[in-house]
């Protein structure tokens, strides 16, 4: 018998680390290793180290597992130079949950290690609801009121490098809303005229506290389209911070708390929420608390009720929108992460804009590569997630569209970050104020307002951003 | 373990951060695609020939093993560094330093992805044929090392006839030319035919000369059905004797179907005994007649239903089907996939061999494969952790290797031998053939540094006779 086919077929003893939150070993052995997830990976395609590839963060965790890593922080830190961007997912051929296990590793490893100062200040006790990232971001809306602002982003230009992270944030944050929507919005929002479906409607802490106007403008379209919309006080954060950072502790008990809460509004025709990273923590749930007895059954059945709001405006929308316009207006889609790869949620967009006369669709090469922004990770990681930008920004300049559209307030944040450093001619937007403006419903705005967005082509947008050109292409010799 | 005065050394030559040598970045250079791991003492990454030389030339002086990687997507075990010592990762070495369209002519350094440089020559309305289910991730430097094949072998062969000329590094650090740019060259002997599929045994190729072709205008997919998996491997025969060499043959038994149909429904009949996706392409106005002769040439091996695609999206479907069998078979279990070859007129009795094989050792066996070049991958279905079901495993994969010899076939069609198949090269060589490739493995390595224990095992590379 050979020796070197013995060697290839050796029976796997199983693991000889147990840590109750890694994931379950079989899972990990089911990578066949077969490379397919390595050219979709953001953080390969930008270093090709096997380290930086989902394959090569799966041997990781399996390699802790074996007893040949230990639970250390040089392990711990590669685990957190994923993006959290699900797209190894879609590819997988032996369906590994990759995604899923890489931030169950992390959960593991905050677990045996305990979670990091600034993870359980930001994810314990800030970012855990939208009133209190409210309370976080008071001093911030007086600073950018005072005039001050100006006066410390030339500051922080001067600052050496160590500061390039408060540089990152201070450039990220956008003009913040006078008031929060939560501060301001109805427990009840009638809807206009009668009454079709009765809709809760989950806050993302992010979009009430930073966009305000499109999650307003939500509301303003689900009512015009006869929904009653119930948005329960005492809403506390979807847990996907938490998710992402490791603390499932602190998940499980955000996630009880607003399936309870929900629980408590009647029948609902489903759960609306406009943040693509909300909604996919929220069907989550029932997988999540599948191992609570008391809370298994009530998690699914709130899970089963959550809808992206593209998915439920593409299922309540009339066949056609708007009027038709020459030229159309010129639109590209930016899928989010957790929505596109996450979800699988990719033609409910789709099939929305293609309704919407008067809009052309232009796709990008990649619409749900991730553009950097990925949770924290722009500013736990700048260097990587500058480098996902600029290909995003590479890949919206070649549809020559004035509009890129998307429901993820991280990439709202990221992409308005880069247009506003750069001067770069595009809109970007939140499908609600798209919707609002051009679906010729709720139109507070008249799409006039939207002149200024020009069809632009790759070679303006490249003369007047700061796209390097070596992005485009591979090199050729002359 | 290495000195860590050659990791200092090697740090000073290429630069500290691309040579690794933590536990983290060892263990994640440890595996390819098969279930072999074993830790490099070090990971050195690339970015010139010049530093591919120098890298040789302290290994040569220290006599530290080198295993050079792609993407490490092989399914044989090539890139494990059974010995330790460096993995020369050659990934960030991707450049497409030239397409010439006029000529024909691609040049890469070996890290380019098969499909970049098909995306990159399509611009050019030609196309690379060579085309590995693997394309979207295994490099042209891996491609080269195992010379790989894909689907579409039958009708334009593997990557040996593709390449060129080659520029490679020897064990000791010299650089050697081969070949050139031209399709006819007989000037001496041809070193580069000796280097493609040589595993990186031989030397490191780090850039490779590539030939061309046009791609075709239209292509046409045929699905015939078959009762008897043997009716399906004479479909094949009568197709080609008929005149038609199509660009694809694929084969896919009953159990691979049901795998897939169970998934998804793909259209395919879930009570046949195997089917045949046979494609076809060249010019609209040809295409149809080739069809009809394919449709006829299934229908007299006895096909129950014959169907030429109607559209790219029915097309589409089908191929959808095949691509899905590898994931569909996953759910089974673990799965040991295997690549002999046999010669096309052998494939039914090889097929009865497998099938055979499987009952004996209680195994399902699921079979696939481009069969018009003769190259079947039966798949092991198996339970890793199940001692006694592993120990019957390797004794079936002996067993149909040996069928396969047997038949007058190759233990590999494209897989490559690496550590997976070297214990039965011996039996699958003519003895004195393979006692020139040991004598050539220790001219060109006589330290045996470059990937020892792979095609023959360390100990018979180890020292000169």
């Amino acid at each position: 018998m050979g020796k070197s086919l013995e060697r290839l077929t050796q029976p796997l003893s199983g693991p000889r680390v147990h840590l109750p939150a890694l994931p379950d070993y079989s899972v990990l052995r089911h990578c066949v290793r077969c490379a397919r997830c390595l050219p979709v990976c953001p953080t390969y395609q930008e270093t090709t180290l096997e380290v930086q590839s989902p394959r090569g963060r799966l041997a990781l965790l399996k390699a802790v597992a074996d007893g040949v890593l230990p639970v250390a922080a040089e392990v711990e830190a590669h685990l957190y130079h994923c993006l959290d961007c699900r797209m190894c997912n879609t590819v997988c051929p032996a369906n590994v949950p990759i995604g899923e296990c890489i931030v169950a590793g992390r959960a593991a490893f905050a677990q045996q290690r305990g979670l990091a100062w600034w993870r359980r200040l930001v994810f314990r006790h800030a970012l855990i609801s939208a009133e209190r990232l409210g309370l976080v971001l008071a001093p911030l809306r007086l600073y950018q009121r005072s005039g001050l602002a100006r006066l410390v982003r030339l500051l922080l230009r001067a600052l050496p490098a160590p500061f390039a992270r408060l540089r990152t944030l201070e450039a990220l944050l956008p003009p913040l809303p006078a008031h929060p929507l939560h501060a301001t919005l109805d427990v009840i929002t009638p809807p206009r005229g009668v009454r079709r479906y009765r809709v809760g409607f989950f806050l993302g802490c992010m979009m009430s506290q930073l966009f305000a106007a499109e999650s307003r403008a939500t509301v303003e379209i689900l009512t015009a389209a006869g929904c009653e919309v119930v948005t329960p006080r005492g809403q506390v954060c979807c847990g996907a911070p938490q998710d992402d950072q490791g603390d499932r502790v602190q998940l499980r008990r955000l996630a009880r708390a607003n399936i309870a809460l929900f629980e408590g509004l009647g029948a609902l025709d489903a759960i609306v929420t406009d943040c693509a990273a909300c909604s996919h923590m929220l069907k989550e749930y029932g997988a999540l608390l599948a191992d609570e007895p008391a809370f298994a059954a009530r998690a699914a059945a709130f899970s089963a009720l959550v809808r992206d709001i593209y998915e439920w405006y593409d299922a309540i929308l009339p066949a056609t929108l708007g009027r038709p316009r020459t030229p159309p207006l010129r639109v590209t889609i930016h899928d989010a992460c957790h929505l596109a790869n996450a979800q699988g949620v990719r033609q409910p967009q789709r099939r929305l804009l293609g309704r919407i006369r008067g809009i052309e669709v232009v796709e990008m090469t990649a619409p749900s590569a991730c553009c950097g922004s990925a949770g924290i990770y722009n500013i736990t990681h700048p260097a990587m997630a500058a480098q996902r930008l600029e290909r995003k920004l590479q890949d919206i300049a070649s549809t020559g569209a004035a509009v890129v559209v998307t429901n993820g307030p991280g990439c709202l944040l990221q992409l308005r970050a880069a247009v506003r450093e750069r001067q770069l001619p595009w809109r970007i937007c939140h499908i609600s104020e798209l919707l609002a403006a051009w679906g010729d419903l709720a139109a507070e705005e008249e799409p006039t307002a939207w002149e200024g967005a020009d069809v632009v082509t790759p070679a303006e947008a490249l003369a007047t951003g700061s796209i390097p050109s070596d992005c485009a292409g591979m090199p050729l010799k002359e | 373990m290495i000195d860590a005065r050659i990791i200092k050394e090697l740090k000073q030559t290429l630069g500290a951060e691309r040579v690794l040598d933590s536990p983290v970045d060892r263990v994640a250079y440890s595996y390819d695609a098969t279930w072999a791991e074993a830790l490099p003492d070090v990971v050195v990454l690339p970015l010139s020939t010049a530093e591919v030389s120098a890298t040789l030339r302290i290994a040569h002086r220290e006599r530290i093993a080198v295993v050079p990687r792609g993407a490490a997507s092989g399914l044989s075990g090539g890139a494990v560094p059974i010995m330790g010592g460096i993995c020369l990762c050659l990934t960030r070495m991707n450049r497409i330093l030239e397409i010439n369209p006029e000529e024909l002519v691609a040049v890469v350094q070996p890290g380019v992805v098969n499909m970049d440089l098909q995306q990159a020559v399509g611009r050019y309305g030609l196309f690379f044929p060579p085309d590995p289910a693997s394309w979207d991730m295994a490099t042209l430097g891996g491609n080269v090392a195992e010379n790989a094949g894909g689907p579409r072998c039958l009708k334009y062969g593997v990557t040996k006839d593709y390449v060129l000329g080659l520029e490679v590094v020897l064990a000791d650090g010299s650089v050697m030319r081969t070949g050139g740019r031209t399709i006819k060259n007989v000037t001496g002997y041809d070193l580069t035919g000796l280097i493609i599929g040589s595993e990186g045994t031989l030397g490191v190729v780090t850039e490779i000369t590539l030939k061309l072709l046009p791609k075709p205008a239209a292509r046409s997919t045929v699905l015939a059905i078959f009762d008897h998996i043997e009716a399906a491997c004479q479909a094949v025969n009568r197709v080609i004797t008929s005149g038609v060499l199509p660009l694809t043959t694929e084969l896919m038994d009953g159990d691979c179907i049901r795998a897939v149909q169970r998934q998804r429904d793909y259209g395919l009949p879930e009570d046949a005994d195997a089917v045949l996706l046979i494609d076809v392409e060249g010019w609209p106005e040809a295409l149809q007649r080739e069809v009809d002769l394919v449709q006829a040439a299934c229908e007299a091996a006895g096909a129950r239903a014959v169907h030429c695609a109607h559209g790219e999206a029915e097309a589409e479907r089908l191929w959808a089907a095949r691509r899905a069998i590898s994931p569909a078979l996953a759910e089974l279990g673990d799965k040991l996939g295997e690549d002999i070859a046999v010669p096309r007129s052998r494939i039914p009795e090889m097929v009865m061999r497998i099938r055979a094989i499987g009952r004996k050792f209680d195994l399902r066996t699921p079979i696939f494969g481009h069969i018009g070049d003769g190259n079947l991958h039966p798949y092991l279905i198996c339970d890793r952790s199940d001692a006694a079901m592993m120990a019957r495993v390797r004794q079936a994969a002996e067993e149909i290797f040996l069928a396969a010899i047997e038949l007058g076939g190759t233990l590999s069609g494209e897989h490559g031998i690496g550590l997976a198949k070297r214990d039965y090269l011996e039996r699958a060589l003519d003895p004195v053939a393979r006692a020139q490739m040991l004598r050539l493995k220790r001219l060109f390595d006589p330290h045996n540094i470059l990937n020892p224990g792979k095609l023959f095992a360390e100990t018979e590379t180890a020292s000169a006779p």
